[in-house]
């Protein structure tokens, strides 16, 4: 059992917790991420960790109401409690060999940019960073990141904050500069694949975050597989980060979509339920 | 007295059509007079064949004597003595291979079923034994990895010796492959629970959601404990490397029976989804595909098909498994291989397969399967599960590089189960790559000893 040290809401339908996790803060490293279990009939859902505190014992995630789980989160409040927490999983982040990099998030993609955002920063070279949502409202982390990030660019699809346009609009601008040697990108699989389209003409390394469902999150199952260069690789134990110019995202956006139908039936079932 | 009964007595199950509604247990076991009489069929020969076909050496004739005079106790003390999982072993070990095979009576009425009779015994233990008397600690302390069959020997052996254990699980509930892997009706989970249960009662501590190399990392465990035992499991399934295999639909087996077994998606309460195909296409032929066709009959499919390369008598699976899953209809199509797998709308509706036949056996004695021309044909599916074994996992040995491991990835030990590094130990399907319960039990008992000899070199007793 794990508290829920703190939770706020940063947008509609996404939300804040700290976690009281002390053994995941302590061997936490940016870039990797864990599993939890909401009670004890849950399923096992990855959440990348956003922020640790090894000296407090906390643990930081972010969570967007998509699905069955991520509803039941929402109901819960500080003071209550997870079944389970488990990691720190997945091989950490390290762009440490790149001179310049960008860093790049779509909506709940600024929770993981934002560790490398602090880590970037914390190491005295910090990085450009892209953040981009549909709305302004979805716009997350936008004081943290303008501390930590050299520039900070913004944009809303809808025009609603800051400029009107996608991540990829500023980033071609960026990287028709020429001064960054590496991209790392998260958010949804569509957005990292415009991404890694994006810039695979300008010949920049690309690092994306693969989000794949998971059961285990240890190597076990091969829920969370992907084509990386035609090569099937793990996102739990090879991952979560690879290649993007290699990364087949048809498959990996079909994959997750797999239980789509029963996810609306347990949906439905839980809508009753709070219905009452 | 009555005389001895000649012909074996088979274990009693429940009847299919009853079966493949539920995931109860499907062998029923014997009542004490059958298991009596069936002990007393053993011959107890002075040169007892069965023992050298037991991985872990059980005193088959002697808890067989004790068994046949009804002191089930003292049959319990003779079997625990040497196999901590009575219970687990008698449902599970794959005894026509093992002590079964080498029974004199094999060719007299057929072979004692030692298998039925150490189940037996082990549930009587589990109901009627008394509580474990404390051991006098010895002022050790070992840390054990994974809480399989491998890892929960090796923690019995050094808590019954006097020393603190701590088992660390990455996964929410112990048991390991017991729990996620071997279903409900081959093995119910409450006795996996119970023998935990009487573990911890030992004073045996349990960490759950403790992924060893990362939660705890291994440095930090050898600074803590005298000793560790990796028993982590085999890990990586194996995929067949054929087009369609990422499509939707397709699974592992470890994910299959994971999702069914330990995260309970067979209940409607559960939070975990999976897909209950109508045609449903299991590819190997082992005791793993014997449980995912099996679960898949449970799940409410109108057909299972089991698909192997190879031959009927060449099938890896428990005879008993394979029985049970031709009983509960699942279809075997042997000699054939699977080609690519189509599909539709990003999930998967078929498998083009090719019928396979047997050269004649080479100078080893092994015949090879090869295909056999224009002869391809499409098997209907919407679940596809793929049960051909595991990869070594890369967790450990990424995070902890220093202790030595095959190029493939299993870590090498020495007779005595020790790596590299003296401190630690390893044992179970992580050093073998994918065997048997038993087995890893086995190695989970020869660590578990030499760990205690490490300590006595080290300690004035």
């Amino acid at each position: 059992m794990n508290k829920i040290i703190a939770k706020r809401t940063l947008a509609p339908s996404v939300n804040e917790y700290v976690i009281d996790a002390p053994a995941v803060a302590r061997h936490a490293l940016a870039g990797q991420f864990v599993i939890l279990r909401v009670d004890a009939e849950g399923e096992r859902v990855p959440f990348t960790i956003c922020d640790f505190d090894p000296r407090a014992g906390s643990v930081t995630i972010l969570v967007q109401e998509v699905g069955y789980t991520t509803k039941r989160l929402a109901g819960l409040n500080a003071g209550e409690y997870l079944a389970d927490f488990a990691g720190p999983l997945g091989r950490p982040t390290d762009l440490s060999e790149f001179k310049s990099a960008v860093l790049v998030g779509g909506g709940i993609g600024a929770a993981v940019v934002y560790p490398q955002a602090k880590r970037l920063f914390g190491e005295g070279r910090p990085a450009d960073v892209i953040i981009g949502a549909r709305a302004k409202e979805l716009i997350m982390y936008e004081t943290e990141l303008k501390t930590l990030a050299k520039n900070l660019y913004l944009t809303t699809d809808d025009g609603s904050y800051a400029r009107k346009g996608f991540v990829t609009d500023v980033l071609k601008e960026l990287l028709e500069r020429g001064d960054h040697d590496c991209v790392f990108a998260v958010g949804p699989m569509p957005m990292m694949r415009a991404v890694a389209n994006l810039t695979r003409g300008y010949n920049v390394r690309t690092v994306v975050s693969m989000n794949s469902t998971m059961v285990d999150g240890t190597g076990m199952c091969g829920c969370c597989r992907v084509s990386v260069g035609g090569e099937v690789k793990y996102a739990c134990v090879h991952g979560p980060e690879f290649d993007g110019h290699l990364i087949d995202f048809d498959e990996a956006i079909n994959r997750s979509r797999a239980y789509r139908d029963i996810e609306s039936e347990h949906l439905c079932r839980l809508t009753n339920a709070v219905r009452g | 007295m009555a005389s001895i009964q000649k012909e074996r007595n088979e274990i009693p199950a429940l009847p299919p059509g009853e079966r493949v509604k539920s995931f109860a247990e499907v062998a029923l076991g014997f009542d004490a007079d059958t298991a009596r009489a069936e002990a007393a069929r053993c011959l107890n020969c002075k040169t007892a064949p069965c023992k050298g076909g037991c991985p872990v050496g059980v005193s088959i004739p002697e808890f067989l004597a004790k068994l046949k005079d009804g002191d089930f106790t003292e049959a319990g003390k003779i079997v625990k003595a040497t196999n901590n999982l009575p219970s687990v072993c008698g449902r599970v070990c794959p005894q026509e291979n093992q002590c079964e095979k080498l029974c004199v009576r094999a060719r007299a009425g057929g072979a004692v079923a030692i298998g039925a009779c150490e189940r037996f015994v082990g549930d009587y233990m589990l109901k009627n034994a008394p509580p474990a008397k404390k051991v006098k600690p010895i002022g050790k302390r070992a840390a054990v990895i994974g809480s399989g069959p491998a890892g929960l020997t090796a923690a019995a052996e050094l808590a019954n010796a006097g020393v603190s254990v701590t088992v660390f699980e990455a996964f929410h509930r112990p048991g390991g492959v017991l729990v996620y892997g071997i279903p409900e009706f081959r093995l119910p989970k409450s006795l996996v629970k119970a023998e935990i249960d009487a573990l911890t009662a030992r004073g045996v501590a349990v960490e759950c959601n403790a992924v060893a190399g990362r939660t705890v990392t291994i440095d930090e465990l050898k600074a803590e404990y005298d000793a560790i035992f990796i028993g982590t499991g085999a890990g990586l399934p194996v995929f067949l490397n054929i087009e369609g295999e990422n499509l939707n639909g397709v699974y592992s087996a470890n994910e299959y029976l994971t999702r069914v077994n330990l995260m309970d998606a067979y209940k409607p309460s559960s939070a975990t989804p999976v897909r209950r195909g109508k045609r449903v296409a299991v590819i190997g032929a082992g005791n793993v595909a014997m449980d995912a066709a099996r679960t898949a009959v449970r799940m409410g499919a109108e057909k299972v098909t089991v698909i192997y390369r190879r031959g009927r008598e060449e099938m890896p699976a428990r005879a008993e498994e394979i029985r049970h899953a031709e009983e509960e209809g699942v279809v075997f199509e042997l000699l054939c291989a699977p080609l690519k797998m189509t599909g539709e709308n990003g999930s998967v509706t078929g498998l083009k397969c090719v019928r396979m036949r047997l050269t004649e056996p080479d100078a080893t004695g092994r015949k090879t399967p090869v295909p056999v021309a224009n002869s391809d044909f499409t098997i209907d599916a919407d679940v596809v599960i793929v049960a051909l074994g595991t990869a070594p996992n890369p967790l450990l040995t990424d995070a902890y590089p220093a202790i030595a491991a095959t190029k493939k990835g299993t870590l090498i030990v020495d007779a005595n189960m020790r790596t590299s590094d003296p401190k630690i130990y390893a044992g179970g399907d992580a050093v073998t790559g994918a065997a048997t319960v038993i087995l890893a039990m086995g190695a989970g008992r020869t660590a578990g000893r030499a760990i205690l000899e490490s300590f006595k070199k080290t300690v004035c007793l």
